[in-house]
């Protein structure tokens, strides 16, 4: 009898301590993850329906603000820019892939190279905004670069206020800082494919190019594919180098540029909130989408691999049967 | 056969290692040039070509002199920039954000991973769907609860937001708890430790490696930023950091840039000197990071 209500004390301490770990360890991030993340979602939906500036009267105005974004040139225009920024992710990511693929063969130098590529990711925006401003003025860095190559000073544009060249010069930045850390990421992947693979390629006499085609890509699409979903969602809320370089002057603001302007100027934050609940559902959308296709692509690739296997296994069995009998060639 | 087998040979090794300068030449170009024109005292500046190099690196001796004369530039900045409260204000930050989002990190990634309870699945997914969300877009309503919140222009506000949700580390601490066999739980549990005790003498000591990584990774991070750094440290006579305090060379310095990459040169050193010592986890954590979802 005593024994049993001891235990029941027992068995309820146990009860509790563990609902007590559960609760204190999970109240500080939960609060934060609401406070700063959460909070601010639902503000942002609210925000979008008002007239109103950060202080002061705020007049409900029901879907105007989401009509503006999408009637003002300005606003929905600016969207058209992710179009430079994702063929700049796309270049990006082949540039990453090529270099990580001769940089996890054995290189002379290699963990030089991999450090200068990797490097220009650690670099913080606002000196990247100086560096590039640098770089890019009439007659300085990359205008005495090119006069090396011979080329001549008249012919070369202004790279940050032709329209024709600014955007492409900006992403171009995103690329340069970018490019090392997927390559890193690659590395990574790469590394992780079966080393013997290699070996078993090597003696049936495979160059570098067949290993990359046969070996190395099957094994990290799921990465490259990860990456290349990450960089189309960023392209669509590609911020930091036109903010940090020309704060969007000459035609460079992206989507983002211009809400943050609208947000913090001109304290539109009505209008700024809807152009931001406008870009998160076009995003969310994007990721659902890229999720199915992600998965269709994946199980059909599968199941033909499974067919592949099945074929090839059933031709085996009867190559074998063949020449057990003797009889006919082998047919494809 | 053999011939022409070399030719391909070394004419393949040719096309790699050219491609790979040529990488490495554009990838530190941008940067090299800022070093030589840090160099430039104002007139020569002004007089030569930005790739051109300084005189004074011509004239090299090994005394103090000499050493004055050449980094003149970077002393300036340090002073005009007010380097020194910067770094101060920025230690500051990285030593509360750092330890602030490791602990809540990894005890969140303790109950999410050691225990079974209704809600689990569903903040799971809370923070994986936060990690969709641009930070850029929520600054609009942020910036008001930062507002009522009377966390503008403090260094606490700042370190509490910064501390907020970080879906990689905490990923990486579940992945990392998830490998620890939860025997070792149970058997300090039959030995009467508590919950706590389980979490704190026994498993966060083994944790060391995903600290590591979450230090680095956020340590970057942190570093770095400046966007919600100059939208709420708006004083800048008290709360710059390393990053926002190269905003004090914008407007009448804006095109002195032998004083300006100076400045940004020394905020870089810090990044550089870390990056030199850890590149294996820096490396390793940023794959480790990526593969989550």
């Amino acid at each position: 009898m005593k024994t049993g209500f001891d235990f029941a004390r027992w068995f309820k301490g146990r009860k509790v301590q563990r609902f007590l770990v559960i609760f204190t360890f999970m109240a500080v991030p939960l609060l934060l993850l609401f406070v700063f993340t959460y909070l601010p979602f639902g503000e942002m939906v609210n925000f979008s329906f008002y007239n109103m500036r950060y202080t002061g009267t705020r007049t409900w105005v029901g879907l105007q603000n989401y009509i503006d974004v999408f009637r003002r040139d300005d606003c929905f225009g600016a969207l058209k820019l992710s179009f430079y920024y994702m063929a700049g992710a796309v270049v990006q990511l082949m540039l990453a892939l090529y270099f990580a693929t001769l940089l996890s063969f054995r290189v002379r130098g290699g963990s030089f190279f991999k450090g200068a590529i990797f490097f220009p990711y650690l670099i913080n925006g606002i000196a990247i905004g100086f560096i590039f401003k640098f770089f890019y003025t009439r007659g300085f860095v990359l205008d005495t670069v090119l006069g090396w190559c011979g080329f001549e000073l008249d012919q070369l544009p202004f790279w940050l206020r032709d329209t024709n060249i600014n955007n492409i010069s900006l992403v171009a930045t995103s690329v340069w800082r970018y490019m090392g850390q997927n390559m890193v990421l690659f590395i990574g992947a790469i590394m992780s494919v079966d080393g013997e693979l290699y070996e078993a390629s090597r003696l049936d006499g495979a160059n570098r190019f067949q290993q990359f085609i046969h070996i190395i890509l099957p094994n990290i699409r799921t990465i490259v594919m990860l990456n290349l979903i990450l960089s189309i969602t960023g392209s669509l809320s590609a911020f930091e180098p036109a903010y940090v370089i020309t704060s969007g002057a000459n035609g460079t603001a992206t989507y983002f540029v211009l809400m943050d302007e609208l947000a913090h100027v001109t304290q539109k934050v009505g209008l700024a909130s809807a152009m931001a609940v406008v870009l998160l559902g076009m995003i969310l959308l994007a990721t659902l989408l890229q999720k199915l296709f992600f998965k269709y692509v994946f199980r059909s690739a599968e199941d033909e691999d499974k067919g592949a296997g099945a074929r090839r296994e059933r031709r085996l069995a009867r190559y074998a049967r063949r020449h057990k009998t003797g009889k006919g060639e082998l047919r494809p | 056969m053999k011939v022409f087998l070399f030719v391909k040979k070394a004419a393949a090794k040719i096309l790699i290692y050219a491609s790979l300068l040529l990488a490495a030449f554009i990838a530190l170009v941008p940067v090299v040039s800022c070093v030589i024109t840090a160099f430039k005292p104002d007139e020569e500046y002004a007089a030569t070509n930005v790739m051109e190099l300084p005189a004074v690196w011509k004239s090299f001796s090994p005394s103090l002199a000499w050493i004055k004369e050449a980094f003149a530039n970077f002393i300036t900045a340090w002073q005009r920039a007010d380097m020194l409260l910067a770094f101060r204000n920025t230690a500051i930050i990285l030593f509360f954000v750092l330890l602030g989002s490791i602990m809540t990190g990894s005890m969140l990634a303790y109950v999410l991973s050691r225990f079974k309870f209704p809600g689990n699945g569903l903040i799971r997914s809370l923070f994986l769907f936060a990690s969709l969300l641009p930070g850029i877009a929520m600054q609009v309503s942020l910036y008001r609860i930062m507002y009522e919140l009377d966390f503008i222009n403090t260094l606490y506000g700042y370190i509490i937001m910064q501390m907020g949700t970080d879906v990689i580390s905490i990923y990486i601490f579940i992945q990392f708890f998830e490998n620890i066999s939860t025997s070792l739980d149970e058997s300090a549990i039959m030995d009467g430790c508590t919950y706590f005790g389980v979490f704190f003498r026994i498993l966060f000591p083994l944790l060391k490696p995903a600290i590591v990584t979450v230090l680095i990774l956020k340590g970057v991070g942190t570093y770095n930023e400046y966007y919600a750094a100059s939208l709420y440290l708006q004083d800048k006579t008290k709360y710059i950091t390393v990053a926002t305090c190269l905003y004090k060379f914008t407007g009448p310095l804006g095109n002195q840039y032998n004083l300006i990459c100076a400045g940004l040169l020394i905020t870089l050193l810090p990044a550089l000197v870390i990056f030199i010592l850890c590149q294996k986890q820096i490396y390793g954590g940023l794959t480790l990071g990526a593969v989550k979802g």
